[in-house]
């Protein structure tokens, strides 16, 4: 089953490279047949993929240590999840998760794209062959997953332990999803400069595979923030990690290229900017892989520290990059230039919000970059923390918050403010009485914290009030409201819900950076402690067996005001003989949105346990804010007009818009 | 105002923003961005007073105080020198004596390092990339330590 496996792999390596020469050819030289061939291609070499990658699950599954990358990555007494999840918690297999996914999106192309026009189609297949046949190449080469022990150990090195959990079966293919999914754009934007021609349906045509990706990467980086929140025990949800970072830039280069390409569809303006910003994004998509799996970073993530592979998907990021920006500097003065606006306008806004995106993304990757340029050229080793980011990224996030709620609110090409701001009076009072009440009732100290208190409640009445507005909310009577609320289009609460998630996540944010409260101490058996009104009292240690690890497990009961126990919250130290590691299992307690946090420290020689405890006010939001604009992307897909393409491409060839661009 | 002139002047303001947004970048990079010593690179190091930085090394063995309540004291050493770090607050569970660690924090005026951060590395190796290097560079690096 193994060698079944590595030859389906080779096997798809193979196909990758026809799915480049065979349809580009093809599209070239006018040939039907040979672009034809790109769709069946892309299909079969995901069945081959997908064959691979449950040839090494089952291994994994069924725990052959026969197999080197099993043997260094599982154990036998794992519970089954865990094994199966394994295959991914490694780089070898991370790799194959990568290229599966990746070939299952140009499948997707190959199964929806029938009514693209050919030539785009075999141009994108294309481009998207020669990223998987790049990515195969490094597993074949440098990671081969499938390699044979001999003998075969009887027991596997177990997984990392801090791997086991339940967020390895989410975070990483959820992200994936999202990174990979942009190659999708890439292939797309290439495709298009191959051609040398771009017109408003290629953007109806990205749009969607932009939405996907963003909506999958939105959960992915959500969930690992979320995983890393309670199983570091460090109580916080981000931390300006490099690798945090990587799947970060990609995020905001994302929803940059979400707005743009809205601009390029309905006013077919921005053209080669929204071009640009696809083959950014993937770019960074790239970039990321390249700093967690090259070991160039000290993390969590970095499996791999083989300089070969680095040097490896170093040089695959220099083709795509290289090629597909030097391709877009030869070509991208042949795409004409669209309508024109107003700076006050939709598009206006658009424009606004792109600039401060990329300018965001700019410092971010600035950030990220800049250690390792200093590590190169010098001898010093310098971190670019936190303490940086918050100076940069913050300045530039806080007024692109502000404009969110005018932009849906202003007309295409030309708008109004001053209708709109007067259109926006109630979330204003909303937001102001929400500033009042923070600094008067809750926390008079920080004007900041009241501040942004504000700005989420800005953001969540700006995104209610867009739907109130377009649905005639105090202008018509209360049946035509509701029946103009329930034809407006699907995309229109997609927008309103996704800024309705943002308010959320910046409400979350605020409330825990700003009304958090922690405290460490070292607490004996049958103490008690107060943190912001709530009472715990430590119970004591207890010894407790796992499948494959033992744990101290310290019971914390949570008191009401007449001493009686509402709950209980363990928190334990647990630590896996095989890998000699110790991890720590936080103990949370959900109240409302907020959460009780605490975890457990070293023991002293007095018998008593060192305790940090946390307060966090509404830090569910932050997570829940990602859901919420999740869906909105969700709802954003099931618009009428992204499920129905073809019959505009229709109305569109009989020169009704005359869109195409050739020189 | 004319359309060129509006043009221009959405042109201006963008790169002002622009340059604006850069220079931030830089002052904050100048004023945020943490230098890495080991403890024998203090010598020759001129550190302002107050200037955070991170420290790394193995923890020399034997030199684990926990003190009352969650302080805990301990040696950093590169096999050269040693510089002792007080930190407050849960270590981190890959935390152990003659491992490599990286400190972030300040000194205080008597010389004692007063770290805010900890960090150990995820790994079987318990070695962060930049104390190998150090440790490597400095001729002290024994492959069995990494076992």
């Amino acid at each position: 089953m193994v060698e079944t496996g590595h030859f389906a792999l080779v096997l798809a390596f193979a196909l990758a490279l026809v799915q480049t020469l065979v349809p580009l050819f093809g599209a070239r030289m006018n040939n039907q047949k040979m672009m034809a061939v790109g769709g069946p291609v892309a299909v079969t070499g995901f069945a081959l993929t997908a064959l691979s990658f449950a040839a090494l699950a089952i291994a994994y599954a069924t725990s052959d240590f026969s197999v080197a990358n099993v043997w260094d990555n599982s154990h036998s007494l794992q519970p089954l999840i865990y094994k199966i999840t394994g295959t991914w918690g490694n780089h070898e297999g991370s790799m194959l998760l990568w290229v599966l996914i990746l070939t299952f999106f140009g499948a997707l192309v190959a199964a929806f794209g029938s009514n693209l026009p050919a030539t785009l189609r075999a141009n994108v297949l294309a481009v998207q062959g020669a990223i998987g046949a790049t990515f195969f190449l490094f597993i074949l080469a440098t990671s081969n997953p499938f390699a044979r022990l001999n003998p075969a150990p009887i027991e596997g090195r177990d997984l990392n332990p801090i791997l086991q959990d339940l967020g390895l079966a989410i975070h990483p293919p959820l992200l994936y999803l999202g990174y990979v999914g942009f190659s999708i754009c890439f292939s797309f934007s290439v495709a298009a400069l191959i051609e040398g021609r771009i017109d408003a349906s290629w953007a109806r045509w990205v749009r969607p595979w932009t939405l996907v990706a963003w909506m999958f990467l939105t959960g992915g980086i959500a969930m690992g923030s979320y995983w890393a929140y309670y199983e570091l025990g460090w109580g916080g949800f981000w931390f300006w990690d490099p690798v945090e970072n990587a799947s970060f830039m990609p995020w905001l280069a994302g929803t940059a290229l979400l707005h743009s390409a809205i601009v390029m569809e309905k006013r077919s303006a921005l053209k080669i900017w929204t071009l640009l910003l696809a083959i950014l994004t993937f770019s960074l998509s790239l970039l990321g892989t390249f700093l967690v799996r090259s070991g160039v970073l000290t993390s969590v993530h970095a499996f791999a520290t083989d300089p070969t592979r680095g040097v490896f998907i170093l040089c695959i990021l220099t083709l795509f990059i290289g090629g597909s920006l030097a391709l877009f500097a030869f070509r991208a003065s042949r795409l004409t230039a669209g309508g024109l606006f107003h700076p006050i306008s939709r598009e206006g806004a658009l424009v606004l919000n792109n600039l401060f995106l990329t300018t965001a993304t700019a410092t971010v990757l600035i950030g990220t970059l800049y250690p390792l340029a200093v590590e190169a050229v010098s001898a010093d080793k310098i971190s670019v923390g936190a303490p940086f980011f918050n100076l940069t990224f913050g300045p530039l996030m806080v007024p692109l918050l502000v404009v969110v709620p005018f932009g849906p609110l202003l007309a295409w090409k030309r708008g109004d403010i001053f209708a709109v701001a007067q259109r926006l009076m109630a979330a204003f009072a909303a937001a102001l009485l929400a500033v009042l009440v923070t600094a008067l009732f809750i926390d008079g100290a920080s004007v900041f914290a009241a501040l942004g208190v504000g700005l989420a409640f800005w953001l969540i009445c700006g995104a209610l009030t867009d739907i109130a507005v377009k649905s005639g909310f105090g202008t018509v009577a209360t049946g035509t409201m509701f029946r103009r609320f329930a034809g407006l289009p699907r995309s229109v609460f997609g927008t309103a819900l996704a800024h309705l998630g943002l308010g959320l996540t910046t409400l979350g944010i605020v409330g825990t950076l700003c009304f958090g409260t922690e405290k460490i101490l070292s607490m004996h058996a049958g103490e008690t402690v107060q943190l912001s009104g709530h009472t715990l009292r430590f119970e004591g240690l207890y010894p407790a067996q796992g499948p494959n690890y033992s744990e101290d497990r310290g019971r914390f009961a949570l008191l009401d005001a007449d001493g009686s126990t509402t709950a209980i919250i363990t928190s334990s130290k647990r630590s896996y003989p095989v890998r000699q590691m110790t991890t720590t299992e936080s103990g949370i307690k959900t109240i409302g949105f907020s959460q009780l946090y605490l975890s457990l420290g070293d023991e002293g020689t007095d018998g008593s346990v060192v305790v940090r405890l946390w307060w966090k006010p509404l830090v569910t939001l932050i997570w829940g804010g990602s859901l919420v604009m999740m869906a909105g992307a969700a709802m954003s897909l099931m618009d009428r007009r992204l499920r129905v393409g073809a019959p505009s491409r229709r109305r569109k060839s009989t020169g009704a818009v005359p869109s195409a661009s050739l020189p | 105002m004319t359309r060129k002139q509006k043009r221009l002047s959405v042109i201006a303001g963008g790169l002002a923003f622009l340059g604006a947004a850069t220079g931030l970048t830089f002052y904050a990079l100048g004023q945020k961005a943490s230098y890495f010593y080991m403890p024998a690179d203090l010598t020759t190091a001129s550190l302002q007073p107050g200037q955070r930085i991170r420290l790394g090394g193995l923890v020399e063995k034997g030199t684990i105080e926990r003190g009352q309540g969650a302080t805990v004291a301990f040696s950093v050493t590169d096999n050269q020198k040693q510089v002792k770090v007080t930190y407050t607050g849960i270590l981190p569970d890959l935390f152990r004596e003659e491992q490599g660690v990286i400190t972030e924090g300040t000194f205080r005026p008597d010389g004692v390092f007063v770290a805010d951060s900890v960090l150990a590395k995820h790994d079987e190796n318990y070695m962060p990339k930049e104390v190998a290097d150090g440790l490597k560079a400095k001729g002290v690096w024994q492959e069995s330590k990494s076992e």
